[in-house]
């Protein structure tokens, strides 16, 4: 199964520039004139969310670096124990939504700490796959438009966010108790 | 936008503050906490996640000129219409607001694949492709439109058949079974995604302009 997922994941690639290519020119596009003229966009796009990127990114280290995640984790542990979610899984939660390398280097640590098969672990892999860096995302997303008013989007994402972290103790209870 | 931004600097700040006032006056006596100086920490930090920041804009203007490029042949092929044909049941149903075989459809329905393939770095160029068409469509270009929302709920929830990049941690750190992850990762992010959709419907419902004056029937 794991072999067959992730030869999609690897195939999916050629696979796609293949069947674009070959349909495109079958449909007499001139392939490489489409090509830069959408290449143009997207290079327009990346210079122009530039300072959005650097902002929010500024903004992330700032609470990162500080070890306020971990001081945190500490002190919600106790709390978040009965509610299914172990203290050492505590820091997985808090940096998720800010950090896509920061969870990962939280998921790392908890594996090496606790052992990859063990339930913290296996709950911080499950939280890590289906939380997502929504401070970032916004940021960059919103930015790109240039939209500053994010009406509910913000309160939506926290939500979404929270109900993952559930959601991800209500299937690892069920799956490995 | 703004409150998140000024939130996480202070949040940084005071507490780096915070704590380094604790030690110097000798309110914290932790010694592991006290030797570092999170200020200083905070400091230089700030500087080098800058730089990476920067870095990270530069790698993805690659990308995202490979992307938006493939993107723009694929639509002279008519290969985005298809796409969008394709879903369109399901997005109309869950957009109501965007016209038919508008190519915002065609843009999120990408997004989301590329999210759901596990291919990472297409999610970012074909996600603010998607917002350029819904933005299209915006009758107040500084305020975020329902259907917006609806797309980063459902981006920020999204269907996760494949983790993997947490399959590839997994593995390197030696788990017996890297992938027994997945069936748990992929039935939690679907019931999100349906929890999620029905959170940002609630909120549209909510902020739903009131109705024509006439309508209301005031007092007299």
């Amino acid at each position: 199964m794991r072999q067959l997922l992730e030869g999609t994941s690897h195939t999916a690639i050629p696979v796609l520039f293949m069947a674009v290519f070959l349909i495109a020119a079958y449909r007499k596009v001139d392939v490489y004139a489409a090509f830069i003229e959408g290449a143009k966009e997207g290079f327009d796009t990346a210079v122009k969310i530039i300072p959005y990127l650097v902002g929010i990114l500024a903004a992330i280290s700032m609470v990162r670096s500080t070890g306020l995640i971990d001081a945190l984790s500490r002190v919600l542990g106790p709390v978040t124990e009965p509610l299914g979610i172990p203290a050492e899984v505590m820091p997985m939660v808090l940096i998720r939504p800010l950090s896509g390398s920061g969870a990962n280097a939280v998921l790392v640590d908890i594996m090496k700490s606790y052992g990859p098969d063990g339930y913290a672990a296996r709950l911080a892999s499950v939280i890590s796959s289906c939380a997502e860096t929504t401070f970032y995302v916004l940021a960059v997303y919103f930015g790109s438009v240039g939209i500053t008013n994010l009406r509910y989007a913000l309160v939506v994402g926290i939500l979404g966010e929270a109900v993952s972290v559930v959601m991800s103790v209500i299937v690892c209870r069920l799956a490995w108790g | 936008m703004s409150k998140v931004f000024v939130g996480l600097v202070l949040l940084g700040c005071c507490y780096a503050l915070g704590v380094d006032l604790g030690c110097v006056t000798g309110l914290f006596t932790d010694a592991t906490t006290c030797s570092k100086g999170l200020s200083g920490t905070l400091t230089n930090t700030l500087f080098d996640a800058v730089q990476t920041a920067a870095e990270l804009a530069l790698k993805l203007i690659g990308v995202m000129t490979l992307w938006l490029g493939l993107m723009k042949v694929a639509e002279k092929a008519g290969l985005i219409e298809l796409v969008g044909r394709a879903v369109e049941p399901v997005m109309a149903r869950l957009f109501p607001d965007i016209p038919r075989g508008h190519p915002a459809i065609s843009a999120m329905t990408l997004n989301l694949s590329a999210n759901a393939l596990g291919i990472g770095n297409a999610a970012t160029p074909l996600g603010i492709k998607a917002m350029q068409e819904l933005q299209k469509l915006n009758p107040n270009p500084a305020v975020a439109t329902d259907a917006m929302c609806l797309f980063l709920a459902l981006h920020a929830t999204s269907f996760t058949p494949l983790p993997s990049q947490t399959m590839a941690l997994r593995q390197a750190a030696g788990a017996a079974d890297p992938s027994d992850i997945v069936g748990p990762v992929a039935l939690a992010t679907a019931l999100t995604s349906v929890v999620a959709v029905i959170i940002a419907k609630v909120f549209a419902w909510l902020s739903r302009p009131p109705p024509p004056p006439a309508e209301r029937g005031g007092p007299g």
